[in-house]
């Protein structure tokens, strides 16, 4: 086996032979659904701004699909070397952003770039992501990984959460650490090792609880006893489990919602996006809708199996897994299986910012799939 | 080779991980999916009634704001019920008619009326469309007396912000107005709505969060026609707490009542713990006018108005201190030692500083004059000669000593500084260095020394406790009642000044002449039984030449004539009040001022005491609502 050609050219006919039209595909049908489902959500309130919100989330997707083709113009090689020096950037970024950054809603996430402002937040998660399939392709262990083998990935795992949590952004936190671990235990960690991290994390629990803000302890004990909290979060998880549970077997038909029509569903655009759909599609929507998310992560653990190298593939699990528990959160959150933290339905939700990390990733597992048969 | 390649053991141990990934995910999905199945299906026909004939509606119950009462417990400020006028679409049955006949009763606005019974009344023809607020006690009276004739006609009773007493201390109680779009955004008001209230001006602003109080709230079942059909939820309102100012409600009234017809600011202070007794500026205005959304043409009135009533003169009115500033010079030269008290300056009504004249007020000189003297009757001369050997640094150095020239941090967001120069300021400002004639113009208050109403009375308090200043304060306790106090503010020490107190006696016993003794300037503040101290001040507009042009006082034009002060100090002996009284352009301070000082220590002083626990009427606790 050489390695590939260093001055790889552009438009080798290969990469055309091996584009993914698959997942090209799923993404193109998610967004078409999304920017339907968005036109539906801000019907009642198209006379006040509404409209606005599908018509930018039009551009958002253009813009995204431009960043996606991006991602596939070099070889994604070439992320090894720039791993290190990507996540020292996100780093200093985030630190930035806690001490410049633009306060919305409590929380300062945005960092102002003249027009554009955007969350470094976001870019971390790709940061992470190829940080850790840097170090897990190097490294090697057989039998897995002992704790005392994964100190370096939990200080890199550590610095940008306890960051992003200062933020203080409790949901994208959580999300990236969630994430760095799927990541973890797929390269495999000793049975022993294993036990010991969760024993340790369960001790770590309280210590953490009396940690959390206010709010933030309040929207657990909701998801606990929903009967405490009626008219916060309470009252939006029972809003929206009226919203999807009315819309039975076929669902009320497109913008004929009437929990979205009467503004008795919080956030319909963007946390809340799916109620909307599954309100008006009902339980056939909401299943399709869910496969066609399954699809997608399976279709990325297949481009992970199929990648020719290590660091290809971890990166490929990484990105699946981030697209995995960002889907399990929303939709556990809508469903109330979940605590209400915030985090939006990825390719679904209204937002910029999410879309474009999204975008992103998904552009660097085509890549990694374009480039699964490159053996020369 | 990369190091990354994948090698034959690593392929094994991949392959194997995924698969258990790809079971994994799939559990993890078929939950999902069978969650959506128990909502949907399981559940579906449930939660289908429960979003069409059964909608719960949240609505917000605004809080009971809390009340504003003075340090013997009487209130100033509390709520009133407004009554709002409200209709009902779906049981009128001739729209015209009844807006018609509404419009004949309570005079409606009657084109927006008509359009928001327009707009909401389709869809919601349960839902109650508001016509009128804060209906007039006639009106009222008109609709509830018709009202067989007005189907579908309600009227909703809400709690109004009420100044009691109109514009009775309206600059330091400030307002209440709606929260604007900068506001909401500022993250300031955590939990404020677009439309509430907030206290955008004194006290008012300064408590907000504890006036406030927390907004309720109730879950409606609501029908799909907007009809109610039951509470199913109810979180009560936590009403606001109450504030208790440090003014007396008597003593502000005779402030007032002093400067009615005037411009200009009256501060009292207790000079032994900086709780002001009363803060008068004037002219002012009704606070009740903006509580209901002011309209705009009143609203320019005000704001527009040339005597500006919106400015709060006694933190913000910046004025020369006049010959006031001379009890500073004083101290200032005993301190430093550059003077005796007994020595002697010849006053020939002039002073020369190279070829220049500097002249005193009285035309013709007060012959030889000792410190005593000087202040008594306020002798310019002699203050020229002491301003001359002190030099400008020093006078600068005391002044800021005694917290001239910066905020005192009563209010730090609406406080004016005012301005003690310095060699430094001239020269940045200006950009001439500093003139030796400025300093004997400074010595005597006037060139370009600024000083604020509360600074003056922060100062005074000074001199006759012992040289402390204190951090002037008009709160005294935050709380539900005497026994739920939130917190109570204690007196704050915000400097000591470095005065021996031997010469703040010398200087005290020649204010105690000052109104008096014989020639003393400041005679019109005089009182019975009571020993007032005080120092008048005479603050020029225009210059001494140009008043020269005029026969008498009364034929400058008021633009033109001299902002008068008086600070006093009563009883002498056992300082119970801190005076500071400006009149701009009231002329000469001794005549127009000292009268106003006399008669507001005499209230005080003389009128009947009351004790805290004793006032009559005191705050009742709000219902809950």
């Amino acid at each position: 086996m050489k390695r590939p050609p260093q001055g790889e050219r552009m438009f080798d006919r290969r990469l055309v032979q091996n584009f993914d039209w698959v997942l090209l595909l799923l993404l193109l049908l998610l967004a078409g659904i999304s920017i339907l489902n968005l036109y539906s959500a801000t019907y009642a309130i198209r006379e006040v701004g509404g409209s606005q919100v599908f018509v930018k989330q039009i551009y958002w997707f253009l813009i995204g699909f431009a960043v996606f083709l991006l991602m596939t113009t070099f070889n994604y090689y070439a992320l090894e070397r720039l791993a290190y020096p990507a996540y020292m950037v996100t780093i200093a970024l985030l630190i930035l952003v806690l001490l410049v950054g633009k306060v919305t809603s409590g929380s300062q996430r945005w960092l102002s770039l003249g027009a554009v402002s955007f969350q470094p937040s976001e870019l971390s998660k790709i940061a992470m992501v190829i940080v850790l399939a840097k170090f897990f392709s190097e490294k090697h262990g057989d039998q897995g990984y002992r704790l005392r083998d994964l100190w370096r990935p939990f200080l890199l795992i550590a610095a940008p959460s306890i960051l992003i949590l200062k933020g203080p952004d409790l949901g994208t936190a959580l999300l990236l650490v969630v994430v760095c671990f799927s990541m973890i235990f797929f390269v495999k960690v000793y049975w022993k090792s294993l036990m010991i991290m969760i024993v340790s994390a369960l001790s770590v629990a309280p210590f953490v609880w009396f940690n959390l803000k206010a709010y933030q302890r309040m929207r657990i004990l909701t998801f606990l006893r929903p009967d405490m909290d009626l008219f916060g979060s309470g009252y939006h998880i029972n809003q929206s489990k009226i919203a999807i549970g009315s819309g039975q077997l076929w669902g009320k038909g497109f913008l004929n919602g009437t929990q979205t029509r009467l503004h008795f569903l919080p956030e319909q655009h963007t946390d809340f996006a799916l109620s909307v759909f599954a309100e008006e599609w009902g339980f056939v929507g909401a299943v399709i809708l869910l496969l066609i998310y399954l699809f997608l992560i399976l279709w990325g653990l297949n481009i992970a199996k199929v990648s020719k190298d290590k660091f290809g593939s971890i990166m490929a699990v990484g990105i699946v897994a981030f697209i995995f528990w960002q889907v399990v959160i929303n939709v556990g959150m809508v469903t109330g299986l979940l605590p209400v933290v915030g985090i939006p339905l990825l390719l679904f939700s209204y937002g910029g910012s999410s879309l474009i990390s999204t975008m992103t990733a998904m552009g660097l597992l085509m890549n990694i799939s374009m480039r699964r048969f490159m053996f020369q | 080779m990369r190091t990354s390649d994948f090698d034959p053991i690593s392929i094994e141990i991949f392959s194997r991980q995924l698969k258990k990934l790809t079971l994994v995910i799939l559990l993890v999905f078929c939950v999902l999916i069978l969650r959506f199945w128990f909502l949907q299906i399981v559940n579906g026909s449930s939660y289908r009634t429960k979003s069409e004939n059964n909608r719960i509606h949240l609505q917000d119950i605004p809080p009971f704001r809390g009340m504003i009462a003075d340090r013997h417990r009487e209130t100033l400020v509390d709520n009133r019920p407004a009554y709002d006028l409200y209709v009902i679409p779906e049981e009128v049955q001739h729209r015209e008619q009844l807006l018609e006949r509404l419009n004949r009763l309570a005079s409606l606005d009657p084109g927006s009326a008509a359009l928001r019974f327009d707009a909401d009344s389709r869809r919601y023809p349960f839902r109650p469309i508001c016509l009128k607020r804060d209906l007039s006690r006639n009106e009222l009276a008109m609709i509830e007396t018709h009202r067989f004739n007005l189907p579908g006609v309600m009227i909703k009773v809400t709690p109004q912000r009420h100044y009691v007493q109109g514009d009775f201390a309206s600059h330091l109680i400030g307002y209440v107005g709606e929260i604007s779009e900068t506001q909401l955004k500022s993250r300031k008001y955590p939990n404020s709505k677009p439309g509430d209230l907030i206290g955008k001006a004194g006290v008012e602003w300064k408590w907000q969060s504890h006036l406030n109080g927390v907004r309720g709230a109730e879950q409606l079942e609501v029908d799909a026609t907007g009809r109610r059909l039951r509470v199913m939820a109810r979180k009560a309102a936590v009403p606001g707490a109450n504030v208790y100012l440090t003014i007396d409600q008597d003593l502000q009234a005779v402030a007032e009542e002093a400067m009615i017809g005037k411009s200009g600011a009256i501060v009292a202070m207790n000079p032994n713990n900086g709780e002001l007794l009363a803060l008068a500026s004037s002219p002012s205005f009704d606070p009740n006018l903006f509580v209901g959304g002011i309209d705009r043409t009143r609203w320019q009135e005000i704001a527009l108005s040339t005597d500006f009533p919106l400015q709060n003169r006694a933190l913000s009115g910046q004025y020369p201190p006049a010959s006031v500033f001379k009890i500073i010079l004083a101290l200032a030269a005993l301190q430093e030692g550059i003077i005796d008290p007994e020595e002697e300056v010849l006053c020939t009504g002039i002073y020369f500083l190279g070829r220049r004249g500097y002249r005193c007020w009285k035309k013709y000189g007060h012959g030889k004059v000792n410190l005593h003297r000087a202040l008594v009757e306020s002798c310019d001369v002699y203050f020229y000669e002491i301003g001359k050997r002190l030099g400008i640094d020093k006078i600068g150095h005391y002044a800021k000593q005694f917290g001239l020239g910066t905020i005192t941090g009563f209010d730090k967001d609406h406080e004016k500084p005012g301005l003690i120069p310095t060699r430094e300021w001239k020269l940045k400002r200006w950009g001439v260095p500093w003139q030796g004639g400025e300093t004997l113009s400074t010595a005597i208050g006037q060139s370009f020394v600024l000083v604020t109403p509360i600074q003056m009375a922060t100062f005074i308090s000074a001199v006759f406790n012992g040289g402390i200043l204190y951090r002037p304060q008009a709160t005294h306790w935050v709380g539900k009642n005497q026994n739920e106090k939130i917190f109570e503010i204690t007196p704050e020490v915000l400097d000591k000044v470095e005065i021996e107190t031997k010469y703040l006696e010398i200087v005290k016993r020649a204010l105690v002449g000052v109104v008096n003794e014989p020639h003393g300037t400041g005679g019109k503040a005089k009182l019975k039984d009571i020993t007032v101290a005080g120092k008048t001040g005479t603050a020029q507009v225009i210059t001494l030449e140009k008043e020269k042009g005029y026969e008498s006082e009364e034929e400058i034009p008021i633009r033109f004539r001299d902002h008068a002060w008086f600070v006093a100090v009563a009883p002498a002996e056992n300082p119970r009040i801190a005076l500071a009284v400006v009149v701009e352009h009231g002329g000469h301070g001794g005549s127009a001022a000292a009268p106003l000082a006399g008669k507001i220590i005499d209230a005080y002083l003389k009128g009947p005491i009351k004790v805290a626990a004793e006032g009559t009427r005191q705050l009742e606790l709000p219902a809950d609502h």
